[in-house]
């Protein structure tokens, strides 16, 4: 025992969590133990994993050589503190989502909770061994083991056709994603053979190469991130999935196609070009204002969801866009800036997209209902969700005091010095750029408001929800954990900045942590300046005294006084719950300002209509701009291939004959 | 001693906006009653509007939920902080560290959230769309906000308000074209978010048009009381943002009891005109249809994103 070390701790809960799955296996048919004995053991894991990754952050870089895989292709694994501070994330998202699991998983999957324990933790310990692989071949092999655990946990409810017809989709995207990455590393290794990363660390690459290496991954790990175009899969697969599994991929297996990005083009590559910044940052604005404005205009829950986990994704790119700048300029204390904000905001997203992700579970089980259209007044029937989702949609919506508002309050001071650019057209350019993240902050806060607001606030549409039933004890440990989570993010981003100094360290060799310890723990700067600062639990304080005394004075001097009584509503004698804003309706001012983002079919009734009904559809552009027109094209090319095809032996075999001689007539030229 | 001034101005700061902002309400209510040749109800009016609210129960839909009950406190807890952290009488506030500009807009877009969240809570066809259009004023006059400040902040290198008012006003007096930009934009802005003519009518229940009025239909006594006067807070609030980008003489910055005393009349005189700016504003301008608002409000941030822009061109 004396001999361990972290990493091995690590390799011991990677193995533990691969145990659990096994064990869940075993157990099939006993649903009730696998969620509520095995599921929470996955997440006692997950604290200790997130504990090992927070103490990794601030240890030395350690490797070790694992006597796995094929014969003379040992497993090398290296942890240093981009991969711990992942494995943090990890630990805090995979422990709030066991939890809720224990509650959530019961009979009515179609899929055995058995064997969704199998592929849930297999799929948690594939993450964790991405994160702490040091050659490319164990990278790819977590990485395909990860996509294939997903989509089988995507389909789980495989009997729904188009749930398959999502799983489909992902995997597909999933695999033109791999593509581009063996592509990527085989380009890598191909000088010297060695795949090792570091081997490939020590080599220097001309910039032409470095450059389709750099496109090559951003595409890889683009398709696994949801970036434009390649964000498609993302709002069928979330829908489709269970909730935790939507939480678990929206908080954890984006983030991986992040991670990737980072260690690529910080520690793989060691050359940036300004260009590559440019473009990641117009990529990251475009993925951030497409999502948000569809999310606003979505009437499904989960694919509201989904919409917006495409812009986080954006704003975080943007913000790693920011960061190649800069350090391509040698820039290094901004870059690393940048670099926080982009990091601070992988941690608040995985918190409260999966807190969100599981309300809507809860939702999910207790009306059986996705569309918002048939959703409202819950908050009075699950007050134990609704508060949680209420928590989740400030922090999403960027609002103080919150995670969300920090790392946007640290992206836009990054965007505030950037005018020492020394490149002038860029600088012009950054106006615009910070225009457009204030503008997608402001527009988060519309989509939370509609979605807390039609789900959970005003009158119940159906007559059914009136019955609906609160989340039950582990759905609820669940919440918690990860409401702790969202608000520790928001009130100390002090100590999250001294954790992001030692990553920052690492990929750029600079890192706010000196300017932030001097400050002290209530004080978060961006430098030493003091030309800005923000301090969360003061504010918070404050605020909350400024409450509480309004309520006791007002309370003393006057009177508590109150009466209930209907609604006023404007002396109007009839109104329903079918009155309130719908989905569509609260979405309409957004799709009347930004018309050009969707791609929409309306039918109105005329006014003969004995029974008028309205109809309209928004669709993802993409899919008439690009997929179908792919499709179209992949379905030609076969059918013109399958004319060769006839079945019959003698036919095939001429085939070979004219091959045979085709190629001996090469050879002999 | 500095310490305990300090506070004492922190203090003073947020009683005078407690007091000063429901007169500045009077004040452009008769300041519009005398351009439009009615007779002006007295300057004390709204002082008195909250006395009887706030002595009036509490009338309440059955199924509001505790949310509703929270909002009031919680909006009223926003501006009273956003009175605080902008320096209106004096630049060295203990408050000031805590939050900076984008923390000042992160705290009224929670406001706005907050808002939005109880006219949805009740459940009636006024209050979802009065919140549908508050979200949707906001999502652009809230970054129009921001890039005004951002604009100010790039001339004086500091996203802070206390120090963004230090720097104006020891700059040799120059014109920024930045900030003329800027303060076009602002005074858009200011409009919008304070449900002022061209965009809302403060002054109608038409079912139509109502925006901020449709938001508040079902708060009644205490409540209601407690929502006007974080209205007229906001109003101020404002007013005293403007004034520390564009007019930032007087405010008190040494920490001398004289010159916080001094910066009182300051604050009234400043107090006046903008008001008496505003009321003539809203006299001449005719209000807009909801669905020429966003044209109104993109026109403002296009401003505001051009003050930046000729910042960068200008360097100044």
């Amino acid at each position: 025992m004396a001999n361990l070390i972290l990493i091995d701790y690590i390799l011991i809960a990677i193995a533990g969590w691969i145990a659990i799955g096994v064990f869940g296996l075993v157990k099939i048919r006993q649903t009730d133990f696998v969620a509520q004995v095995i599921f929470p053991l996955g997440g006692v894991l997950g604290i200790f994993l997130g504990t090992l990754g927070l103490i990794g952050v601030f240890a030395p870089v350690q490797t070790e050589l694992l006597p796995l895989g094929l014969p003379g292709l040992p497993f090398h694994v290296r942890l240093d503190t981009l991969s711990s501070y992942f494995l943090f994330v990890l630990g805090i998202v995979s422990t709030g989502v066991s939890f809720f699991s224990a509650g959530y998983f019961n009979k009515e999957e179609d899929t055995p909770a058995g064997l969704i324990c199998l592929e849930y933790h297999l799929c948690l310990a594939c993450m964790a061994m991405l994160l702490i692989a040091d050659d490319a071949y164990v990278f790819m092999m977590a990485w395909e083991l990860m996509s294939l655990t997903a989509t089988f946990l995507v389909i789980a409810n495989h009997r729904d056709a188009e749930v398959r017809y999502a799983g489909f989709l992902y995997f597909l995207i999933a695999h033109v994603g791999a593509l581009a990455l063996v592509l990527c590393f085989g380009i890598l290794g191909a000088n010297t053979g060695d795949y090792t990363f570091a081997g490939i660390r020590l080599q220097q690459l001309n910039m032409f190469w470095a450059s389709i290496v750099f496109f090559l991954s951003l595409i890889g790990f683009g398709a696994k991130a949801g970036i434009l175009p390649l964000h498609i899969w993302l709002p069928e697969a979330h829908p489709a999935a269970p909730s935790p599994i939507s939480a678990l991929m929206s908080a954890f297996v984006l983030k991986t196609g992040i991670y990737g990005i980072l260690r690529m083009t910080f520690d793989l590559l060691h050359t940036q070009d300004w260009k590559w910044g440019g473009i990641t940052l117009a990529l990251g604005l475009a993925t951030a204002l497409f999502g948000v404005v569809l999310s606003t205009v979505q009437t499904d829950m989960k694919r509201l969801l989904a919409y917006s986990s495409i812009e986080n994704i954006g704003l975080i790119l943007a913000g790693i866009g920011l960061t190649i700048l800069f350090s391509s300029y040698g820039m290094a204390g901004l870059a690393a800036l940048s670099l926080t904000a982009a990091l601070f905001h992988v941690a608040s997203h995985a918190a409260f997209k999966s807190l969100l992700f599981l309300g809507t579970g809860s939702v999910l089980h207790s009306t059986g209902e996705r569309n918002l259209g048939r959703l409202g007044g819950l908050m009075r029937f699950m007050p134990w969700t609704a508060w949680p989702a209420l928590v989740g949609a400030l922090a999403a919506g960027g609002l103080p005091p919150f995670g969300g508002f920090v790392s946007e309050w640290l992206l836009l001071q990054s965007f505030l010095f950037t005018p020492g650019l020394p490149n002038s057209f860029l600088n012009m350019l950054i106006p615009i750029v910070t225009a457009v993240i204030v503008l997608v902050g402001a527009l988060a806060a519309y989509v939370m408001v509609k979605f807390f607001g039609i789900i959970f606030l005003g009158q119940p549409r159906e007559r059914k929800l009136n019955e609906a039933h609160d989340a039950g004890i582990w759905e609820r440990m669940g919440f918690s954990w990860l409401v702790v989570a969202c608000i520790c993010f928001g009130l100390l981003p002090v100590h999250m900045a001294r954790m992001l100094d030692r990553v920052t360290h690492l990929l750029v060799g600079d890192g706010i942590g000196a300017a932030v310890t001097a400050g002290g723990w209530l004080l978060l700067v961006p430098d030493t300046s003091g030309r800005a600062s923000y301090m969360p639990v003061v504010f918070v304080m404050v605020l909350l005294a400024c409450c509480v005394l309004a309520y006791v004075i007002v309370h003393r001097v006057y009177h508590g006084r109150s009466r209930r009584s209907g609604p006023w509503a404007c002396g109007f004698p009839f109104w329903t719950a079918r009155m309130q804003d719908t989905a569509e309706g609260f979405g309409q001012p957004i799709r009347h300002v930004f018309g050009m983002f969707f791609r929409m079919t309306r039918k109105l009734p005329s006014e003969f209509d004995k029974k008028p009904y309205y109809e309209i559809k928004v669709e993802d552009p993409f899919w008439s701009l690009l997929y179908r027109p792919i499709a179209a094209t992949a379905g030609f090319v076969s059918s013109v291939a399958g004319l060769l095809q006839h079945g019959r032996i003698a036919v095939y075999l001429l085939y070979s004959f004219l091959t045979l001689m085709f190629l001996l007539l090469v050879i002999n030229q | 001693m500095n310490h305990y001034f300090e506070f004492f101005s922190q203090a003073l700061e947020i009683i005078v906006a407690l007091v000063a902002a429901p007169l500045l309400t009077g004040w452009v209510n008769q300041c519009r009653a005398w351009l439009q040749n009615k007779s002006a109800p007295s300057m004390l009016q709204p002082h008195r509007m909250l006395h009887k609210l706030f002595h009036k129960e509490v009338v309440m839909a059955e199924h509001a939920s505790s949310l509703f009950r929270m909002e009031p406190y919680i909006i009223f807890g926003c501006m009273i902080l956003a009175c605080g952290i902008i320096p209106t009488l004096s630049t060295r506030l203990p408050l000031s560290p805590a939050a900076d500009a984008i923390a000042l807009v992160g705290l009224f877009a929670l406001g706005r959230v907050f808002l939005a969240l109880a006219a949805m809570d009740i459940g009636t066809a006024f209050g979802s769309m009065g919140s549908r259009r508050e979200m949707f004023i906001g999502f652009l006059a809230e970054p129009a906000l921001l890039m005004v400040l951002f604009s100010a902040s790039l001339i004086t290198n500091s996203t802070s308000l206390t120090n963004i008012a230090d720097n104006l006003t020891h700059r040799p007096l120059a014109i920024y074209p930045s900030l003329a930009f800027a303060g076009i934009a602002f005074t858009m802005v200011l409009l919008a978010e304070n449900a002022r003519v061209p965009v809302d009518n403060p002054a109608t229940h038409l079912e139509l048009t109502m925006i901020h009025e449709a938001l508040l239909l079902e708060h009644s006594g205490r409540y209601l009381a407690l929502m006007e006067w974080a209205a007229s807070l906001k109003l101020f609030a404002y007013l005293c943002i403007g004034f520390a980008i564009f007019s930032p003489w007087g405010i008190a910055e040494a920490g001398h009891p004289l010159a916080l005393i001094l910066s009182i009349p300051v604050l009234a005189v400043k107090l006046a005109v903008g008001g008496a700016m505003l009321a003539a504003i809203e006299t001449a301008s005719a209000k807009l249809r909801i669905f020429r608002v966003p044209e109104f409000l993109s026109m403002a941030f296009l401003m505001a994103v051009l003050g930046m822009l000729v910042h960068f061109l200008l360097g100044a």
